[in-house]
């Protein structure tokens, strides 16, 4: 299982935190299509390489937050608070 | 015993505690000690089982944790391994897979028609036609292995543990002990693991020095304060040396699944034994090298009398003098390095009785040894990504390389003497645990409010240890003869010939197609052969075939085990105790236990519409909003409008998800300036918190909006009927309950029975005039009893959660999740008024105006059977009347104590929903009843009088 930093609790089980999936883009209700809203809805990149994704530390602090994961390696860099620009990384974990 | 050999022989069995068990209802002694199939042989004892699709008889083979063919039913379980379970006392032991029994047993018949079984022989047969399925299915589950269940066997007692060593090591032999060690006296915590029942590996089946050597490391593993697992497997590694070890050995417990988050992981499972592929090599009484000094040297058995010994190397050549120790004739020595061979075994359908050598000579004998080299169990290293490379000069696969955090050691990558397996051990386990203290001051330089980091990051060590050599080995698979590859499967060289001829020629095709190396032994024993078999179908070198990959388990996990113990926590209310003592019938609902009703739903319905009712409604979700922006919110997560919510004013909301469906619905009142109390449905509660704290951190993170559920904090009871304003007015003096001061749909703080900060809500779920009072837990108690005292004269009485779901159903509110589903977007409750199109946003707005748009969609109804004594199931169908198409579904029906008739609400598509539309019902029974739609969804005051009163 994989070790996911919360940028509150620090390193902790994927299985404590709830994972939200890729991260998108809201598009404006008001003005947008029906195929951009189903876009945001339902369709995902799934690259093979970094990805950026939401992270919800659901048995721990309750923050939401970001992080960047390799879907090839697994790797993971620096969790992104909502809000707040990347900042230093917390070091490599492995 | 007739077969025991004396001591010293025999290190693991303690001659003087004897031990009785029975073998097919026969009367057995064995020795402490003893695996079952050791106590066995010890009797004479040599056919263990019968084989699963021929039903040849088999017996020991390795006599260790992997023995194919002994699989055996103990007492009421199934597929216990024989040569691996340790004898206990009174033990009814019985062999499988074997009908009428042992000895002559009728579908042994297969093996006459063999050759009609082979690879794909079940697909192909049995494919066609499919009507025939069924039919296949039960005369094939006769042929199936494995032993009986008996289904009235009780859960038995399995656990977790979670645990956080520097260091785990899989393997307990010479190098995996002193990896331990090593790491352990450098500082580490270590879990030590072993599958077999004591730490030694092949040392245990040694010379009288490897033994010692053993006994010493074990030893001093202990004293340095290992933590030793035996009769344990690491069964997987996963992500970040996320590793899983079942443990049969724990106390009190069948088996115990431990997660253990290792920072470095050390894999020193050795070598195991490969059989020789030869005709006749699944013959009772032939065996490994391995199997017969672990028999002869540890459980003090006499394998045979006359043997002969097909030797490659070292543990062949030990073989020999384990068989003379145990004055076991040697028949004849046949040596693979000089160029000698054997073809094939043959004999009764018992025993081995000849051997016929590469050069034509037969040699009798009742026992046959091989010694032809090495699998490497690369698993654990092939879960962390490793791809282990066939090295043709040792005959067998190596790791290529393994991440940083995972080591090996020992037989998995090298030879060597005793000393040297052991020095290569003790650097592995240094390194192990100079990366182990990296890895721990990395995870708690990481960790926020952590205990302060011990100095510096310590420098990560990089492997600067001396490889261990690889000893030549001749690269021996098979003989000229076909023989068995899977042992457990039953599949045979020739199998894969054809198989490979048939074209199911990679490596990975011909596993699932001939389902070699899928059985217990979980390719142990049969990988590399396949592949050796293949590749000489193929003509290609093994290198060029490659090998399958390893994925977890190691070995077999039971579902027991990955289930655990038998927990489902539920929630209670704190008057729980008190309904309890009062005659309630409990219900789970969700995760709460509620009373259903106290008797009588139908009477408690009457007495609530006549005098008054109070129901526990506590698992009603509640959150405390608190900040100036808490309109917005509510704004953005209700359909409504709630910028103008007056102080002391309550408003109904709905909640879409961004799909447009229904997600939640409640009411929230406005407490104050800033501060507001939501209410979620009981199911909802804790969705809803994650839910605003996912709008407000990441799309609204400027908004200052603190929230804070309160659902248990606060205990909430309804007062409903006609008598509930004169009993709240009882126990109040400052809450002004006049209806002109507090009318419907607003709220009030107060003291309640004098208990200051209550909350008083009007409004009703039930019909009735009522308020539902929300009282700090710790009180709660009191107020319900003062209510039940001073309301003694007003007809007062508790009621369930049936009385108050058939009283909503009366007022037709419907319920999310039962009245709606997942494919329920908001316009499908009717609620049109309160879909606010004109706000700049909320969530859902989209896909909910499209469907308004579109008008594509359902809705609910309330519908009433026009035989009123007729209930029809929730769920049951509505369909076009003489027809199957289906117009919709009852989605909740109850008989109405107040009307005398049975209600319903439906959902039905829009061509159906006009009043006075004839439904068709389908009820579960096949009768067809009709129903007509209703113009109001309440069937019982659509006014609202009694609410408003
Ligand atoms: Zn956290």
């Amino acid at each position: 299982m994989l070790l996911v930093p919360c940028p509150n609790c620090g390193p902790m089980n994927a299985a404590d935190l709830s994972y939200n999936g890729e991260s998108h883009r809201r598009p404006d209700p008001k003005t947008c299509t029906p195929e951009e809203w189903r876009t945001y809805l339902y369709l995902r990149e799934n690259p093979s390489g970094w990805l950026l994704e939401n992270w919800y530390c659901s048995s721990g602090c309750r923050r939401h937050f970001k992080i960047e994961r390799h879907t090839l390696t697994g790797e993971l860099r620096a969790p992104v608070l909502p809000g707040r620009k990347p900042g230093a990384t917390q070091g490599d974990m492995k | 015993m007739s077969h025991r050999l004396p001591a010293p022989l025999g290190d693991v069995i303690d001659r003087s505690s004897v031990i009785s068990f029975t073998w097919n209802g026969k009367k057995l002694q064995g020795f402490e000690g003893d695996t079952i199939a050791s106590a066995l042989l010890a009797n004479g004892e040599h056919i263990l089982g019968r084989s699963m699709k021929y039903h040849r008889p088999r017996g020991v083979l390795t006599a260790d944790f992997w023995d194919p063919n002994t699989t055996v039913q103990v007492d009421d379980e199934p597929n216990v391994r024989a040569s691996h379970r340790k004898l206990a006392d009174g033990m009814a032991v019985s062999a499988q897979n074997v009908w009428p029994s042992l000895k002559f047993d009728v579908k042994a018949a297969n093996g006459l028609v063999g050759r009609f079984l082979t690879a794909g022989f079940y697909y192909k047969t049995f494919m066609k036609p499919a009507k025939l399925w069924p039919a296949y299915e039960h005369v094939l589950a006769k042929f199936a292995p494995g032993g009986s269940v008996d289904l009235d066997t009780p859960h038995g007692r399995y656990d977790k543990r979670h645990a956080h060593p520097d260091v785990v090591v899989a393997g307990g032999g010479p190098s995996g002990m002193a990896a331990a060690l090593a790491a352990a006296e450098a500082g580490s915590s270590v879990m030590l693991v072993e599958h077999e029942h004591q730490l030694g590996g092949h040392l245990l089946w040694g010379s009288n020095d490897d033994r010692a050597a053993a006994n010493e490391l074990a030893a001093a593993c202990a004293a340095a304060g290992v933590e030793i697992l035996t009769n344990s497997t690491v069964a997987g590694r996963y992500e970040d040396n996320w590793i899983s070890i079942s443990q049969r050995s724990h106390p009190g417990v069948i088996e115990r699944l431990i997660k253990a988050r290792g920072k470095t992981l050390v894999g020193a499972a050795g070598t195991i034994e490969r059989p020789y592929v030869f005709q006749g090599n699944d013959l009772p009484g032939v065996m490994t090298s391995g199997a017969a000094q672990r028999l002869i040297r540890m459980y003090g058995v006499k394998p045979g009398t006359r043997a002969v010994v097909f030797t490659a190397n070292e543990s062949g050549d030990s073989a020999v003098e384990a068989l003379q120790s145990a004055g076991i004739s040697i028949a004849r020595v046949v040596d693979a390095r000089a160029g000698e061979g054997i073809t094939s075994a043959s004999g009764s359908k018992s025993r081995v009785k000849r051997v016929t050598l590469s050069d034509g000579t037969t040699v009798e004998c009742d026992l046959l040894v091989t010694a032809v080299g090495w699998t490497t169990p690369t698993s654990l290293l092939n879960m962390a990504g490793d791809r282990p490379v066939y090295d043709a000069d040792a005959a067998r696969f190596f790791p290529a390389g393994p991440p940083d955090n995972v080591l090996a050691t020992g037989g998995m990558i090298g030879d060597g003497s005793r000393d040297e397996l052991i020095a290569h051990g003790r650097a592995t386990g240094e390194l192990a645990a100079g990366r182990a203290a990296v890895v721990r001051h990395r995870l708690q330089a990481a960790t926020a409010r952590a205990a302060a980091v011990d100095g510096p990051e310590p420098d990560y060590p990089a492997d600067e240890r001396t490889p261990l050599d690889r000893a030549q080995h001749p690269e021996l698979y098979r003989s000229t003869t076909h023989g068995i590859v899977d042992y457990s499967e039953d599949v045979s060289s020739k199998d894969l010939f054809s198989a490979a001829g048939e074209g199911f020629d990679s490596v990975e095709l011909i596993k699932r197609f001939t389902t070699a190396t899928m059985g217990p032994s979980q390719g142990k024993l049969e990988t590399v052969n396949t592949v050796a078999v293949l590749a000489e179908a193929r003509n290609e070198t093994i290198a060029e075939v490659g090998t399958t990959v390893w994925r977890p388990p190691y070995a077999p996990i039971s579902l027991g085990a990955l289930a655990g113990r038998i927990n489902e926590p539920t929630r209670v209310s704190v008057l729980q105790p008190w309904h309890e003592a009062n005659g309630a019938t409990p219900i789970l609902a969700g995760q709460w236990v509620r009373p259903e009703h106290y008797g009588d739903p139908a009477a408690e319905v009457r007495n609530t519409r006549t005098n008054v009712g109070i129901i526990d409604v506590t698992p009603l979700g509640k959150l405390d909003l608190q900040g100036p922006d808490v309109p917005k919110l509510l704004n953005l997560l209700y359909t409504n409008k709630w910028m103008a919510l007056p102080i002391g004013g309550v408003r109904y909301g709905l909640m879409c998800a961004e799909d447009g469906v229904v997600l939640d619905d409640g009411v929230t009142a406005r407490l104050g300036e800033e501060h507001y109390l939501m209410t979620t449905t009981s199911s909802g509660a804790a969705k809803i918190w994650n839910w605003i704290e996912m709008w407000l951190q990441t799309e609204h993170p400027d908004w200052q909006v603190h929230v804070t559920p309160v659902t248990t904090g606060l205990t909430s009871i309804n007062i409903a009927g006609p008598n509930s304003r004169e009993l709240l007015g009882r126990l109040t003096t400052d809450i002004d309950l006049d209806p002109t001061a507090f009318p419907y749909m607003n709220v009030r703080r107060g003291t309640i029975a004098g208990v200051q900060n209550c909350i008083a809500w009007r409004i009703g779920f039930t019909g009735e005039l009522s308020y539902e009072i929300h009282v700090p837990s710790g009180h709660a108690v009191h107020v319900w009893e003062q209510l039940l005292d001073q309301g003694a004269d007003l007809g007062v009485k508790a009621f369930g959660l049936e009385a108050q779901r058939i009283m909503r159903l009366e007022k037709g509110h419907f319920i999310v999740g039962q009245d709606t589903d997942g494919l329920s977007k908001a316009p499908v409750t009717g609620l049109n008024p309160l879909l606010k199109l004109d706000k700049d946003d909320w969530a859902g707005m989209p896909e909910v105006a499209w469907t308004m748009e579109s008008g594509d969609h359902p809705v609910i109804v309330a519908c009433q059977p026009d035989n009123g004594s007729v209930v029809p199931e929730e769920a049951a169908q509505i369909l076009r009347a003489g027809t199957t198409e289906i117009v919709g579904r009852i989605t909740s029906s109850r008989m109405s104590p107040t009307l005398n008739r049975s209600i319903c609400l439906a959902q039905v598509t829009k061509e159906f929903a006009a009043p006075g539309t004839s439904l068709e019902v389908l009820l579960v029974s096949g009768e067809r009843i009709t129903a007509t739609v209703q113009e109001h969804h309440a069937h019982f005051d659509p006014e609202g009088a009694r609410l408003r009163g």
